[in-house]
């Protein structure tokens, strides 16, 4: 599997919030990297993470389903996932498989982290 | 806030940048992503052609389910072939893509459109049950490219979730595989995966494959299987899904069909007497 051109900064935003900066291609070989981001955001200890989409630049069907697994680790954890910064297509493709009904999408950062309640 | 952690990877050098080729951020912002004819374009519900050689029940207005609305444990199957270092990746899912139903076990039919598998398109299915029904359902093409296609499911399938069929190079050799990432759609078909279902799919992918492999030319193909269940838990919030389900509604759609028949060749019969000029 070839490396995946990706990098995630993570943020902490209060004591149990975090954003996660995706810039990028998500794919499926991004996992090892997502997961290290969820990872660096504080595993368990974060009841909220956000995942910010604005540098998202490439993304198949492997990302999408990367995505559910790190929803799934979520819900485990009983925390809240939230998305923001995605463009008109990629927001449809989250509508289209249906990804929007378990991540709450946000226009913003700020209305990301004032939809989850902090 | 504390400084960000940075995780992540350079990739491969694929595209060129946009520096690279002198675009400005304006420019880029207003170009399509790359990935943008991969994609299937929304639906809310699908719409079917009818399609000779399968019934074509179960499908049209569906809504489409993944992993996220169906109702049992959550699986991701992987079934992998070595196709050696002569095949490309884009020659074996250019051949996938094009012969498609080719490929499947004997006694279940694929009715996907004569192009071939391309994003949005539905394919109407008829797969063998037993007992002489056939479950009728379909798949939509939710994502294709040179090296990848992957169908989701419609509301009734058996399985909520999307496969994946995809082919790249692991050193010097091409790996050909077929991902499921899926949950049983409701609490009847989650019973039947437990007692065979799971099994049934893995010989269907497996001697898909070979199939594929045969095509390909390749020596004696071996498919390797692995299961792994991502969340044992079940989603009971989602077991109303049962009223859609494909199974039941194909088992009873072939009973009632004798009298449906006879319904739709009288209807016919009462048409052309009234039609018929008064002598």
């Amino acid at each position: 599997m070839s490396a995946p051109a990706i990098t995630m900064d993570v943020r902490r935003v209060g004591e149990k919030t975090a954003v996660v900066d995706i810039k990028g291609e998500v794919t499926a070989a991004c996992e090892p990297v997502l997961m290290s981001a969820y990872e660096a955001a504080g595993g368990s200890a974060t009841s909220r993470l956000v995942l910010n989409f604005a540098g998202l630049e490439y993304m198949n069907s492997g990302g999408i389903g990367m995505l559910v697994t790190l929803l799934v680790r979520a819900n485990r954890q009983h925390q809240q996932l939230a998305a923001y910064g995605l463009s008109e297509h990629y927001r449809e493709i989250f509508e289209l498989t249906r990804l929007d009904e378990a991540i709450m999408i946000y226009d913003s950062e700020e209305s990301a982290l004032n939809g989850v309640v902090r | 806030m504390t400084e960000p952690a940075t995780t992540g990877t350079a990739g491969p050098d694929k595209v060129a940048s946009a520096e690279q080729i002198g675009l400005s951020a304006r420019e880029v912002a207003s170009l399509p992503p790359r990935d943008a004819a991969s994609w299937a374009k929304k639906v809310d519900r699908l719409q079917v052609d009818p399609r000779d050689g399968v019934r074509g029940t179960n499908v049209a207005g569906r809504r489409l389910t993944g992993p996220v609305q169906g109702f049992g444990k959550m699986w991701q199957k992987t079934y992998r072939m070595d196709a050696g270092p002569q095949i490309p990746p884009q020659q074996a899912i250019a051949t996938w893509r094009e012969h498609f139903p080719e490929f499947w076990p004997k006694g279940n039919r694929f009715a996907g459109a004569l192009t071939g598998i391309n994003p949005g398109d539905v394919a109407l299915l008829d797969l063998a049950i037993g007992g002489g029904v056939k479950l009728s359902t379909g798949v939509f093409v939710l994502y294709a490219d040179a090296e990848s296609f992957t169908l989701m499911t419609p509301q009734g399938h058996q399985f909520a979730g999307w496969i994946t069929f995809s082919a790249e190079r692991e050193g010097d050799t091409t790996i050909v595989q077929a991902q499921v990432l899926m949950r049983a759609n409701d609490p009847l078909y989650e019973i039947a995966m437990t007692l065979g279902g799971h099994r049934k799919e893995d010989k269907f992918w497996v001697a898909t494959l070979t199939a594929l492999g045969q095509r390909l030319r390749i020596q004696d193909p071996k498919v390797d299987t692995r299961s792994t269940c991502v969340d044992s838990s079940r989603q009971w919030r989602h077991s109303r899904n049962v009223w859609h389900n494909s199974m039941v509604r194909s088992v009873l759609q072939t009973l009632a069909a004798p009298v449906t028949g006879l319904g739709r060749l009288m209807r016919g019969s009462k048409r052309g007497m009234k039609s018929q000029p008064n002598g």
